[in-house]
């Protein structure tokens, strides 16, 4: 089944149900990175809404890698996954 | 049990947030504590919301990490466990474009109203939840209010940071923002009237704009609704008609600059500040941390500073002091220094319940049973 491996912080492995990893089938989650968060918000909405805010954008110290690209030198959200890819989710560096 | 003054078998609670977490303590006479914490590590928590009206305790806070953004979460066990809704209790609707940034403010109703709670976020709006603080809506009066584009930003951001719901009445509501002034609902949120005449804003050209004042913060006086006190970004205030209109109640006081305003939670007159030098010198006058109290509407007020440590130049932010319900009321607050002072006898003397926080962000005391 062609599928995509996502990556997640520990920070947020407790609104994942402690996975570190999500496989997802791209066909069955859409073929842009939005479309896979939202198959991923469907099962662990809290997830979602500390990657993205309520418009659908990315936080802005959230950074997502696809492939080890940052997606935000891609197309953003709207760049297109595919089968084998690996998501990396991660947080950037902020704060004091 | 926890309005009627009749403490003498109850727990005290304070909540303290702070930019990296929140504290919990919990005492029998309000000089010692136990506290947990830190709770919600390296998010901040700039509001907190405890309801105690139908006989439990539920703490709600206001949540925000810098990266994951803000949420809001309760417990109902003393903050054993927290529960987060899994949409959120608060989020923008869809054809706002809004995203939440904040929830400077959360305010449950008085005790004839259970279950009403009401949020200020920023950006600039207020919520109100009729499920105990599980779900809230945005009021849309506010939201599509004319001013909206004419409001500004605080250094804090733009924000609603003080609700407050009348007790004689439902439909009437004052809220604060920075910046923006107060605003007052007399239809239960429907629309919103500036309330800001007598209020300076020494930053602006017009001195006296009908709103855009930086109002820090409200505090309605327990004896009268009508009644109510401002803290301003320099000016201290009263109303004696519901807000029309305002008179100085700043002679007595050392500044007249400073961010919080406490009300005494059953006697009318009584208020409390804590004076900051002045815009230009956001440090406590001379570095003396004081609390002042007046008993007499601001006609005089009293310097309370038994028990600070001295010297201190940090600020009390606006939400970072509160009053308990006790009899005598218990007065607490926390500076951007972290430390954290409890008084129970009304400010007349303090003692340093915490010390070495990050920034105290919000402070609020309540006496509950366990």
């Amino acid at each position: 089944m062609p599928e995509v491996n996502v990556l997640i912080p520990s920070l947020l492995r407790p609104v994942t149900g402690g996975q570190e990893e999500l496989r997802l089938d791209v066909e069955a989650a859409g073929a842009t990175l939005a479309d896979l968060l939202d198959a991923i918000g469907a099962q662990y909405p809290v997830f979602n809404r500390r990657v993205r805010d309520e418009t659908g954008s990315l936080r802005r110290f959230v950074n997502i890698y696809l492939d080890g690209d940052d997606v935000r030198r891609l197309d953003g959200l709207k760049t297109r996954v595919a089968a084998g890819s690996e998501v990396m989710v991660m947080q950037s560096v902020a704060g004091g | 049990m926890a309005n009627n003054g009749d403490t003498s078998k109850s727990t005290y609670l304070l909540a303290v947030g702070t930019k990296k977490g929140l504290w919990l303590g919990t005492s029998a006479d309000r000089a010692a504590y136990t506290f947990t914490g830190p709770h919600f590590l390296m998010n901040e928590i700039p509001s907190i919301g405890i309801d105690t009206r139908n006989g439990s305790t539920r703490i709600l806070v206001g949540v925000r990490s810098e990266h994951w953004g803000p949420t809001v979460a309760h417990s109902d066990d003393l903050g054993q466990t927290w529960v987060e809704p899994d949409n959120g209790a608060i989020t923008f609707p869809p054809d706002t474009g809004a995203a939440l940034e904040r929830v400077w403010q959360i305010q449950p109703d008085t005790g004839d109203r259970p279950g009403v709670v009401w949020a200020g976020c920023e950006p600039i709006s207020v919520w109100k939840s009729t499920d105990g603080g599980e779900h809230f809506e945005l009021n849309r009066g506010l939201w599509d209010h004319p001013h909206r584009s004419e409001w500004g930003a605080g250094f804090g951001g733009a924000a609603a940071h003080t609700v407050l719901p009348s007790p004689a009445d439902p439909n009437t509501i004052h809220i604060a923002m920075s910046t923006g002034g107060v605003y007052r609902s007399t239809d239960g949120g429907a629309s919103w009237q500036p309330r800001n005449k007598g209020i300076g804003a020494g930053f602006m050209p017009d001195a006296e704009p009908e709103f855009g004042q930086c109002v820090h913060k409200v505090a309605r006086d327990a004896g009268n609704p009508g009644v109510l006190y401002a803290q301003n970004h320099g000016g201290v205030y009263r109303t004696d008609d519901n807000g029309d209109t305002w008179t100085s109640i700043a002679e007595g006081l050392p500044a007249d600059f400073g961010f919080t305003m406490l009300a005494h939670p059953r006697r009318a007159g009584t208020a409390w500040v804590v004076p900051i030098t002045a815009d230009s010198a956001r440090i406590p006058p001379e570095g003396q941390l004081a609390v002042h109290r007046t008993d007499d509407a601001g006609a005089t007020w009293a310097r309370l500073a038994d028990g600070l440590l001295e010297p201190d130049f940090n600020v009390v932010l606006r939400d970072a002091a509160s009053v308990d319900t006790a009899e005598p009321v218990g007065v607490f607050f926390g500076t951007r220094g972290g430390t954290v002072y409890a008084s129970g006898d009304e400010g007349s003397s303090f003692a340093p319940v915490l010390t070495g926080l990050p920034d105290v962000l919000c402070v609020r005391a309540a006496v509950v049973g366990l």
